[in-house]
């Protein structure tokens, strides 16, 4: 199979979209210009640096009939256009009873790894997550980040897609052909019987790489991509935590209240997984702090595959209810 | 100073007082229904500004768009909603416009160019400019119009979108209705300048002032924008000059910190009041077509609370519906 960077298989998801679907349009403050050349600058649009704007009109013209797709960059620019995304676009279908739909898909760049410090490294998904109205995805290869953006370009609702900053140029395979990938549906990049490892995006490479060295040692890693955040896909985790009973879970946000703490509640809450665990629930996060600069100070906030694997051994050794 | 009678017929200017008037007969019964705890949470009364909705409204075609504020009920009306829907809606029933998710500060109605009462001051200018680029990606010729306050002329989205919809010259009016006082606080202490209309100068774009208790006045100054922005022109901001009678939200015992002279001097510039009389002086209006005016006004209303009353409530349940479409 012919293979894309990650950032190559977004661009022909809106691309391929874009052609089927005249009343799809796209607003960022650049003009991206492999979009630009092909659908011209009525549908590329380049808008003035107004991300609370853009954003709010992303919203009117959906509710008039269009399906726009607004392309924030990096997520901390969208904080200016927090009233729009969290009191307008995520309530206001339900607000008005549902009358019209508001299909609209946010694009924006997540984590860390750029040395470009705090206000343009985040992995905020989880204050999205809190707001009743919003969809969410965080894709971990070019495959997924394909086939979930166009599910989400063909969604009637506000659907965030959450891209990695630190994956954008990593390569895999793509087929030519038409697919999707539901919203809602976890995959599993490993499977294995000691233990699972629920993360997202550069983590799922990250944890593969732990499980790949802990194979040497007899350990069978489960590495749960959990993929879509909202709906997020309980079922999955559960049926893979009651398997193994041991559960890491690995995130590059901090982990108050944050996707980590929403898994383990998703987890230990469920009466048949919780009876089946053989060690305490571990968290892998990031450092709770703004995203440092210095190369030494950023390394050390991010967990990464040696910190998975210490994790991993750490359930491993520890005795949870049902090894009582 | 009066404007001159536009060229209107005079049963449009006569539909005119009738939406002038059913604004605030409607809300006269909203507030009273609210202190008798029929109706909750807040309602925010237009009373003494129905010429400024009525105005704009009058110089746009159903396929126009606009969308309101927290205080929305007259927005709504002008555009030709239905009476029975919106008390419904007060009341929290399920055949309510929003299905009783919404209440007073939410109405919308899509289907009649409603975009919404919004509860965020500001929150509307950037979703109805929105509505200005699908029409004018549509090429429909049509218009969207986003009302607000002098308070939301203050905000972020004001000049986004105003510097925005001049650059692309989209078919929008922004309709501010400076009614003085931003919740409390007087527009004096927030405003550099006297006339919000001026800031339209560092967007390139034509800024206009009317008095916004004079509803030919404003009617004339939408339409003359309303023709700019469907010849592809671009976006104007008419600034009302008005006033709200009542309190900010209706609230018994709430503190209304403004001089009663202020308030009575303005009560005695009722627009109804104004567009009656002159009616009255063309020979186009008397006492019988007052009288028959008001009481099929009370009628409706009548109809609309016994609409409300005699419709269910939600089920709890529901409330888990419509999070998300289909």
């Amino acid at each position: 199979m012919r293979e894309l960077t990650y950032n190559e298989a977004a661009l022909e998801a809106v691309a391929e979209e874009m052609r089927r679907d005249p009343k799809i349009f796209y607003m960022s403050t650049d003009a991206l210009p492999p979009l630009l050349k092909e659908f011209g600058p009525e549908r590329i649009r380049a808008t003035p640096i107004t991300e609370a704007a853009f954003t709010g009109m992303a919203i009117g013209a959906a509710g008039c009939g269009f399906r726009p797709i607004a392309d924030w960059r990096q997520v901390t620019f969208c904080f200016v256009a927090m009233d729009q995304i969290v009191n307008q676009a995520a309530k206001i279908h339900y607000m008005f009873g549902g009358q019209v739909t508001f299909p609209i898909l946010f694009r924006a760049g997540v984590g860390g790894g750029g040395r470009i410090a705090a206000q343009h490294s985040q992995s905020p998904y989880s204050m999205f997550m809190n707001v009743a109205g919003l969809k969410m995805f965080v894709p971990s290869t070019p495959y997924d980040i394909k086939g979930l953006l166009k599910t989400a370009i063909r969604d009637n609702n506000p659907v965030i897609s959450f891209e990695s900053n630190r994956l954008l140029g990593t390569r895999g395979p793509v087929p030519e052909e038409d697919y999707t990938i539901p919203l809602g549906q976890a995959d599993i990049k490993r499977a294995g019987g000691d233990v699972t490892v629920v993360t997202l995006a550069w983590l799922v490479h990250e944890s593969l790489a732990a499980a790949e060295e802990l194979a040497k040692e007899g350990v069978s890693v489960e590495v749960v991509d959990a993929r879509s955040l909202v709906p997020l896909d309980a079922e999955t985790i559960r049926n893979s935590v009651r398997k193994t009973g041991r559960l890491v879970i690995a995130d590059e946000a901090g982990p108050t209240a944050g996707f980590s703490a929403e898994i383990a509640a998703v987890v230990t809450e469920d009466a048949a997984t919780f009876a089946r665990l053989k060690a305490p629930v571990k968290r892998v996060c990031a450092l709770q702090v703004p995203i440092p600069y210095s190369p030494v100070l950023e390394n050390h906030v991010f967990p990464d595959r040696h910190r998975i694997l210490a994790g991993i051994r750490e359930v491993l050794d520890a005795r949870g209810p049902a090894a009582a | 100073m009066m404007s001159l009678s536009p060229n209107l017929p005079p049963d449009r200017q006569r539909q005119m007082l009738r939406q002038m008037l059913t604004i605030r007969r409607f809300e006269e019964r909203a507030s009273a229904d609210y202190l008798a705890g029929k109706i909750h949470g807040v309602v925010h009364c237009y009373i003494g500004e129905e010429a400024v909705a009525v105005g704009v409204c009058s110089a746009l075609e159903r396929s126009d768009r606009i969308i309101s504020t927290h205080r929305g009920h007259g927005h709504c009306i002008a555009k030709g909603a239905d009476l029975n829907r919106m008390m419904a809606e007060l009341y929290g029933r399920q055949t309510g416009y929003c299905k009783g998710k919404g209440g007073s500060m939410h109405i919308a109605d899509f289907g009649i160019g409603m975009l919404g009462a919004n509860g965020i001051v500001a929150g509307g200018i950037a979703i109805v400019t929105g509505a200005g680029l699908a029409a004018q990606m549509e090429g429909s010729g049509a218009v969207a119009v986003s009302f607000f306050g002098d308070g939301a002329s203050n905000a972020g989205p004001f000049h986004e979108c105003l510097n925005i919809a001049a650059t692309w010259k989209l078919p929008m009016l922004y309709v501010c209705e400076n009614n003085m006082y931003a919740a409390q606080t007087p527009a004096a202490a927030t405003h550099a300048l006297g006339d919000v209309a001026a800031r339209a100068a560092g967007y390139g774009i034509p800024g206009v002032v009317v008095d916004g208790n004079d509803v030919f006045a404003v009617y004339q100054a939408a339409n003359a924008a309303v023709e700019r922005a469907r010849s592809g022109a671009g976006p104007t901001l008419i600034e009302c000059k008005t006033y709200r009678w009542r309190a900010h939200t209706e609230r018994r015992g709430q503190p209304d910190p403004r001089d009663p002279a202020e308030v009575e001097a303005w009560r005695r510039r009722d627009p109804i009041a104004l567009l009656e009389r002159r009616l009255r002086e063309q020979g186009e209006l008397d006492d019988a077509a007052m009288q028959a005016m008001e009481s099929e006004i009370a009628g409706a209303l009548e109809a609309a609370v016994a609409f409300a009353e005699a419709s269910p409530f939600p089920l709890p349940e529901q409330a888990t519906d419509d999070v998300f479409a289909a």
